[in-house]
């Protein structure tokens, strides 16, 4: 054991591919589960949540319009870095959620098996939600589904990693980008998978992570007329309420918070199906005569 | 254009329409009168003759009726899905076997052409019921896990332009996964909704699975605000469409709204001019254009806009507006004074922001609401009749180069309902249809419905899908 001073990291934000700090200047102490000092993270303000809506924006036309199988890879290439980074995660967790290192490791674990989880449903969930509707009629009627745009997404306050990728990552499978509010306690595992994104091919803009007061942060972001969906996972009752009905005035999607016992159990579709829209197309198909012309 | 030939009269024969003077609100199986009494009148917009009086619906009948579908929900939801189905499939049969009578009750009611009724909203709601039907013993392979669960009562508010059509689109899919309903129909358009109750009663469906309340705004407001109702779904204007995300705010409701729309019908310079016509005519005509997925805005390409509005014209002068019983009508009445003043007023603040006001040369009967079909041309995007939902027979003619100019323009509002495009190149249209943020495209047609094909908005267009595999999961605890 050497006497060497380590060097500590300046947590910042992560937005469009870039790491800024809070615009506002200001930080908020983050501590361990004792309560211990762990570091400085930027108490974003309701410009930093815009500031990400209009990364999150410019990200969308990309990110929906590469291939499905393209959008898998770079998922599973977030899986790569991030168990190249493992320790570190489990350190993060470990003191952010006051566990034991095995404890910590199992749900770094587990995150980095949800990525790959998610990165395999890019090119299967059209399949599994759209489809050909047999119409009573001479008509080519094909259903898809369609990313809703740009979701704000308040990640789970207790589990700091596992939650947060088990929300950030269905949102963005399928074409959605993203404003993620971290864990206001323990935001600190969010910001460094800040640092995993932007080394893994993803887009710059297509997740955006933003940390400090989640109520300060998502108002703005419920708010907002360019924001298409939110996920509520982070916010109590009375906040989800009141978020719920700033979301009506341009009928975002709403994804109300939820149970989650543990979220190390298998989830379903319904986090990407959540935030997806069915475009129904329709063409005449005519009929082959003895002339061979259609329409 | 002076016709070459005219038109006898055709009128469909009113007399195989039995209208009561007065209807009660139906629930838990009975026809009763509103709590207070009250009454109100329901009109046919083509001759504003009194066609009935209904009962107005008070917070205490609502509450009355939730009453009534919560009790039936328990016996309703265990019964074996093939047992549902067979109530659903005795309902389609009965709606075929009635359609003429439901189609003349329509037209008098709504002021829409027979020739829509009988042909379009008839046959479509006897098939969403069939359809539906065969899916309540089906549910364990809709994709939505083994034996999802209903919700519980279903809270459904519906709008006056295919009355019947939309509670068919409401009332089929909750029924068939194991829901029971209060449904409150328009106040202008009650009377198809009363004739549905006697349905259920010669199908012989269990008391209380379906009721329904006749009243205006305040009884549906209150439906929705329920506690007891599990699921909300509404068919109207996004303006109540916001009002009612706000009132389920908190709650546990699972809600589904279909709301307004400003749909671009993109038409391309090599689409063929004649059948792109007959298709925009759909588009904005169909129904008076009180359609949340008319097509309001021509997007046409520069090039061919002269060809493209010169048979428009031509072919709008041949529409026949007047008494919606006969045969040969294509334009009715508008729906209600309300609406006509409406119409009237957005169409006047077309003309006063500089649009170019045209319409065929038509004559509008005496009594009732009518509006003649209206085109605007020299439309910017910044036009109030570019903008708004018109909801009525008006189109506005917008111009592009690019099909990247089109589909900017196409998505610059914030409804996203639905869209056209009219190419003869296969690839436009699904390059076009990819970029185009609305939940359905018709190309090379328009207004096409189906029970088998889900149909709902993008954006402010509202949320959820009806019809379809799509459309059971409104009505499923999943």
């Amino acid at each position: 054991m050497s006497d060497r001073l380590n060097v500590l990291k300046t947590y910042k934000l992560y937005v469009g591919g870039k790491f800024p700090r809070s615009e506002s200047g200001r930080v908020y102490e983050v501590t361990d589960a004792k309560g211990k000092w762990l570091a400085n993270a930027p108490l974003s303000s309701r410009k930093d949540a815009r500031d990400a809506v209009v990364a999150a924006r410019k990200a969308f036309g990309g990110w929906s319009g590469a291939t499905a199988y393209n959008r898998g890879q770079i998922l599973y290439r977030v899986a790569e870095m991030l168990e190249g980074r493992r320790d570190q995660y489990v350190r993060e967790v470990a003191e952010a959620e006051g566990l034991s290192k095995s404890k910590a490791a199992e749900q770094v674990d587990a995150a980095i098996d949800r990525w790959v989880w998610y990165a395999g449903w890019t090119d299967k969930i059209a399949q599994v939600v759209g489809g050909g509707n047999p119409v009573a009629g001479p008509f080519f009627n094909l259903s898809s589904p369609e990313p809703t745009g740009v979701v704000a997404v308040l990640a789970p306050q207790e589990s700091s990693f596992l939650g947060l990728v088990s929300v950030v990552a269905p949102v963005i499978a399928t074409g959605n980008t993203a404003v993620v509010v971290a864990s206001e306690k323990s935001p600190l595992p969010a910001l460094s998978l800040g640092e995993v994104l932007a080394t893994s091919d993803l887009p710059g803009g297509v997740v955006n992570i933003l940390s400090g007061r989640t109520a300060e942060i998502a108002a703005p972001l419920a708010a907002h007329q360019d924001v298409n969906a939110i996920d509520l996972a982070g916010a109590d009752e009375v906040l989800a309420k009141e978020l719920e009905i700033a979301a009506a005035d341009n009928l975002k999607r709403v994804l109300r918070p939820q149970p989650v016992d543990n979220w190390t159990a298998t989830p379903g579709t319904d986090r990407m199906t959540a935030f997806l829209e069915t475009k129904t197309v329709w063409h005449p198909t005519g009929s082959l005569g003895a002339s061979g012309s259609a329409y | 254009m002076a016709p070459v030939f005219d038109y006898a009269p055709a009128p469909e024969s009113r007399s195989i329409v039995d209208i009561a003077s007065s209807y009660g609100l139906f629930i838990d199986g009975e026809f009763t009168e509103a709590a207070d009494g009250k009454v109100f009148k329901t009109v046919s917009p083509s001759t504003e003759e009194v066609l009935a009086e209904v009962a107005e619906a008070t917070e205490e009948d609502v509450d009355r009726a939730v009453k009534a579908a919560r009790k039936a929900f328990e016996k309703w939801s265990a019964l074996p899905g093939s047992e549902r189905a067979k109530y659903l499939f005795r309902i389609a049969r009965i709606i075929q076997e009635r359609s003429r009578e439901l189609a003349v009750l329509e037209t008098l009611d709504n002021g829409k052409p027979i020739k829509e009724t009988r042909d379009a909203d008839l046959p479509l709601v006897a098939a969403h019921f069939f359809y539906y039907a065969g899916w309540a013993d089906k549910l364990d392979h809709a994709g939505y896990g083994a034996n999802p669960k209903p919700l519980g009562v279903a809270g459904q508010v519906i709008p006056w332009n295919f009355p019947l059509l939309m509670l068919a689109w409401k009332i089929a899919p909750a029924l068939a996964t194991g829901n029971t309903v209060v449904l409150k129909p328009a106040e202008t358009t009650p009377l198809s909704a009363l004739f549905f109750a006697d349905i259920c009663r010669q199908a012989g469906l269990p008391k209380g699975v379906v009721n329904i309340l006749t009243g205006d705004g305040r009884a549906g407001a209150a439906l929705i605000a329920h506690p007891d109702v599990n699921k909300v779904a509404f068919t109207g204007s996004t303006a109540v469409g916001k009002e009612i995300a706000r009132t389920v705010a908190g709650t546990r409701k699972k809600v589904t709204l279909e709301l307004g729309g400003k749909g671009a019908n993109i038409v391309f310079d090599d689409a063929p001019i004649d059948q792109a016509v007959e298709g925009i005519v759909n588009g904005i005509f169909f129904n008076q254009g009180q359609v949340c997925c008319a097509g309001s805005r021509l997007l046409v390409q520069e090039s061919v806009q002269d060809e493209l509005l010169d048979s428009l014209k031509r072919r709008l002068s041949t529409l026949r507006l007047g008494d919606p019983l006969d045969k040969n009508t294509d334009i009715g009445a508008i729906n209600s004074a309300e609406q006509l003043a409406r119409i009237t007023k957005l169409a006047d603040l077309g003309e006063a922001e500089g649009a170019e006001r045209w319409s065929p040369a038509c004559e509008l009967p005496e009594n009732g609401y009518w509006f003649a079909p209206t085109l605007f041309t020299n439309v910017t995007q910044a036009h109030t009749v570019a903008r708004d939902e018109i909801f009525g027979p008006v189109l506005s003619v917008l111009t592009f180069r690019t099909p990247d100019e089109a589909v900017a323009k196409a998505n610059n509002t914030p409804y996203g309902l639905s869209a056209g495009i009219w190419t003869e190149k296969g690839s436009r249209i699904l390059a076009v249809a990819n970029k185009l943020r609305a939940g359905v495209i018709w190309s090379n047609t328009f207004n096409k419905f189906d029970p088998t094909s889900p149909f709902g908005g993008y954006k402010e267009s509202g949320f959820g899908r009806e019809g379809g595999r799509h459309g059971l999961e409104a009505y499923l605890d999943v």
